[in-house]
């Protein structure tokens, strides 16, 4: 190993290595590597089955997958040897593709229990309620939520775009290290799209990573990625800047889809 | 790596945590049931002639009786010749008339429970009865009441001191002929908590009953009567705790409320009976008659129960709407796990005319309890207008565990308006890793949410209660994260 790559490991904030992963038997995801430097925003683009969403979950620890071979590192601790929990205390969100409701469990109640035990984690002190509470309605302005999805149920009733601009509500209120969109824009129209995305351009920071999970190139108009990776069955067939987005806009999935791994291996691969 | 449902699976074997014995000097009878216990029971209370009479029409009545068998519950057999039928900290000389004389040991058992029975119960601005075995042991606040006229004290102070009213209403709701285990009760009923409220009087606080089953082998038979005379209002709670034991233990109580004209009656439960070990040996038999009779127009009486102990409930607190405009209520809360059974329900029986019923029945599954939900709702012809709203929902934790809900609607009247909603959900691993992914443990996931699960009940408590209730759910819940 050079140590260039050594040095890579030591400032990356998430490293993939040769992950692999299935559920109930199938393997989908065959073998990922990607590196995320802090401040970076990577996009993981594919067509549907490829296993972008896959890859989001199981980093996030939903346990329906089962991780058979490779290794995650965050922030050089192992990943995947963290309860889902732990990794939301160490700074790993998850902004859901179908946000999940609770009945009859307020959403500043939840968030407020969420923070808590992310500044336990910490070290921090509680927030009280007041604290709290005017911390919060600085953050509903990032995403334009209106007051009333804040007394609500968590998610119950809430439309498809108020689901998603809740997600990106949470994620302004817990402030994470690592963010990962998944399909964050499936289902939203164009104003929207746009409400997310300006609340996601308002959170990026130096410190901050960005993993957008997206079937289309739609979001990336808005939210501008440092790099785009393009997931063909379970495996990372291209990568490149923004550029590809659009070059994928034009040919189509099928361009990359047909290839062979030893094709693919003589394919450039940027960053 | 620990799933949601391996977590879901160890939901059985937490601890119950108010199941010490306390170590007093008893006086007890022993096992066993005849015509001689019903009088022995009687002369140890002081009762007048015609309070043993009631007991013993009640007593040879229930021997014409056969126990009842539909519910959905399941158990050995109840050996009634086993059973103690007085078990009383033995009191010196006529029993406690003040705090003070009260075994110390005693009172640091309601401490240890958080009972207030002293001083600080001003500030809870609680006032306590508090029933330890078969004794009532102490009543806060008797004076203040006493100031605006309402009378709150143990059953046998109230049939020595205030005979015309226990004589008055004492089975006027439930007759002593009324079930198998109502008219146990009648025959060998123990002690419990009498309450009357004035024409007019707005009881200016809580008033509460702690039940305390300490003794072996005996049994708790404690009978308690709410009268709100016209325009009374009065708000009751009810705990009730019970050391662990490996035998089953019965409890077997009455309640009746009567509530007059625009009177009020609030009475809100929550039960903590010890539930049995996590392979379903011992806990406590829950077998209860509670009913109110709305005796007049625009009375309103209002049931909230929060069950979450005792190996098997049956208890179906009722109202009877017999004045015009009067409306009942019936907001539940069942929680069963280990190996726990709760056959639970209301019934209302429409009488007046645009009388309104509502109903919200929670019920919660985990490990392999069993909740069944039984209501029935009956208008009868000349209730004109009258409403029905009931709404069961279920919820089911792990995949051992069961619901069941049995509604039976007899409509009389073509005027009735009936509504019914049914739910049945499952907590989902789905739910719990978007909590965990926010950050919060599965074992707060969890109680997080069946508590929103159960808000519409608990919102209907008294704050204090409201909060122990929340508590209790979230200790039961409890011991689910390694």
């Amino acid at each position: 190993m050079s140590s260039g790559s050594i040095m890579e490991r030591e400032t990356a904030m998430l490293e993939i290595r040769n992950l692999h992963a299935s559920v109930e038997g199938n393997e989908i995801l065959k073998g990922i590597d990607l590196a995320l430097q802090p401040g970076e925003v990577h996009a993981i683009m594919g067509p549907n089955g490829s296993g972008k969403s896959t890859l989001a979950r199981v980093l996030a620890g939903q346990d329906a997958y089962e991780v058979t071979a490779g290794q995650v590192l965050f922030n050089g601790a192992d990943l995947l040897e963290m309860e889902p929990e732990e990794r939301a205390r160490e700074g790993v969100f998850m902004a859901f593709q179908y946000p999940v409701e609770i009945p009859g469990v307020g959403n500043t109640y939840f968030l407020k229990a969420a923070l808590n035990a992310v500044r336990k984690h910490r070290g921090l002190p509680e927030m009280d309620a007041l604290e709290f509470l005017k911390m919060v309605r600085g953050k509903m302005k990032l995403v334009q939520m209106e007051e009333s999805l804040l007394n609500r149920p968590v998610n119950e009733g809430f439309s498809g775009g108020e689901k998603k601009r809740n997600e990106i509500f949470h994620m302004a209120v817990l402030e994470p290290s690592l963010c990962i969109l998944d399909e964050t824009d499936s289902g939203l129209d164009i104003d929207a799209l746009r409400v997310v995305a300006d609340g996601v351009n308002a959170l990026r920071s130096r410190d901050r990573s960005f993993l957008l999970i997206t079937h289309y190139q739609r979001l990336l108009n808005y939210i501008v990625p440092d790099h785009i990776h393009v997931l063909v069955d379970g495996r990372i067939v291209r990568s490149g800047g923004k550029e590809l987005a659009l070059e994928l806009e034009e040919k189509g999935y099928s361009w990359l889809e047909g290839l062979t791994p030893e094709q693919m291996a003589t394919q450039p691969v940027g960053a | 790596m620990q799933t949601p449902t391996n977590t879901i699976e160890d939901f059985a074997t937490q601890d119950y945590k108010f199941g010490f014995v306390t170590d007093v000097e008893q006086d007890t009878f022993p096992p066993g049931l005849s015509e001689d216990t019903v009088r022995q029971l009687s002369a140890k209370k002081r009762e007048p002639e015609w309070m043993l009479e009631w007991r013993l029409k009640a007593y040879r009545h229930w021997l014409t009786m056969e126990e009842p068998t539909w519910a959905n519950v399941h158990y050995t057999p109840i050996d009634y010749q086993s059973i103690s039928y007085y078990a009383g900290p033995k009191a010196k000389g006529s029993g406690p008339k003040s705090l003070d004389e009260v075994d110390p040991e005693i009172l640091k058992t309601y401490e240890k429970l958080g009972i207030p029975l002293h001083e600080r119960a001003i500030l809870a601005g609680v006032a306590v009865d508090a029933v330890f075995d078969s004794v009532s042991v102490a009543t806060t606040f008797k004076e203040k009441l006493a100031e605006v006229g309402i009378i709150f004290c143990s059953f046998s102070e109230a049939v020595r001191n205030h005979p015309e009213l226990v004589q008055e209403y004492l089975g006027s709701v439930v007759p002593y002929t009324d079930n198998f285990f109502a008219t146990l009760n009648s025959a060998v009923f123990s002690d419990g908590s009498f309450v009357y409220v004035p024409k007019g009087v707005r009881c200016p606080m809580e008033l509460s009953t702690y039940f305390r089953i300490n003794a072996k082998n005996s049994g708790q038979f404690e009978r308690t009567l709410i009268i709100a005379d016209e325009g009374a209002y009065v708000s009751y709670l009810e705990g009730c705790t019970a050391p662990m034991r490996d035998e089953n233990q019965l409890h077997a109580a009455v309640v009746e409320l009567v509530a007059r004209k625009d009177a009020t009656i609030k009475y809100s439960t929550v039960q903590n009976w010890y539930p049995g070990d996590e392979n379903g040996k011992g806990g406590i038999y829950n077998f209860v008659t509670k009913r109110g009779k709305c005796d007049g127009a625009n009375a309103k009486i209002s049931w909230t129960q929060v069950e979450t102990g005792s190996a098997i409930t049956w208890k179906y607190p009722s109202v009877i709407l017999k004045g015009d405009h009067s409306v009942g209520e019936f907001y539940s809360v069942a929680l069963t796990k280990g190996y726990q059974q709760a056959d639970t329900g209301t019934k209302m029986i429409h009488i007046g005319k645009h009388t309104k019923s509502t109903i919200v029945s929670k019920g919660i599954s985990a490990g392999h309890g069993q909740n069944t939900y039984r209501g029935s709702v009956r208008i009868l012809k000349g209730a004109d207008g009258a409403r029905n709203f009931s709404q069961c929902d279920s919820m089911l934790i792990g995949d051992q565990c069961g619901a069941h809900t049995f509604p039976y609607i007899d409509v009389q009247n073509p005027t009735a308006r009936m509504e019914h909603e049914a739910t049945t959900s499952k907590i989902g691993e789905d739910q719990i890793f978007y909590c965990n992914q926010r950050g919060i443990a599965t074992e707060d996931a969890v109680s997080m949410i069946v508590n929103g699960f159960c808000k519409e009940v608990f919102r209907e408590l008294p704050m204090e209660f409201a909060v122990e209730a929340q508590k209790l759910l979230a200790v039961n819940l409890e011991g689910s994260v390694g």
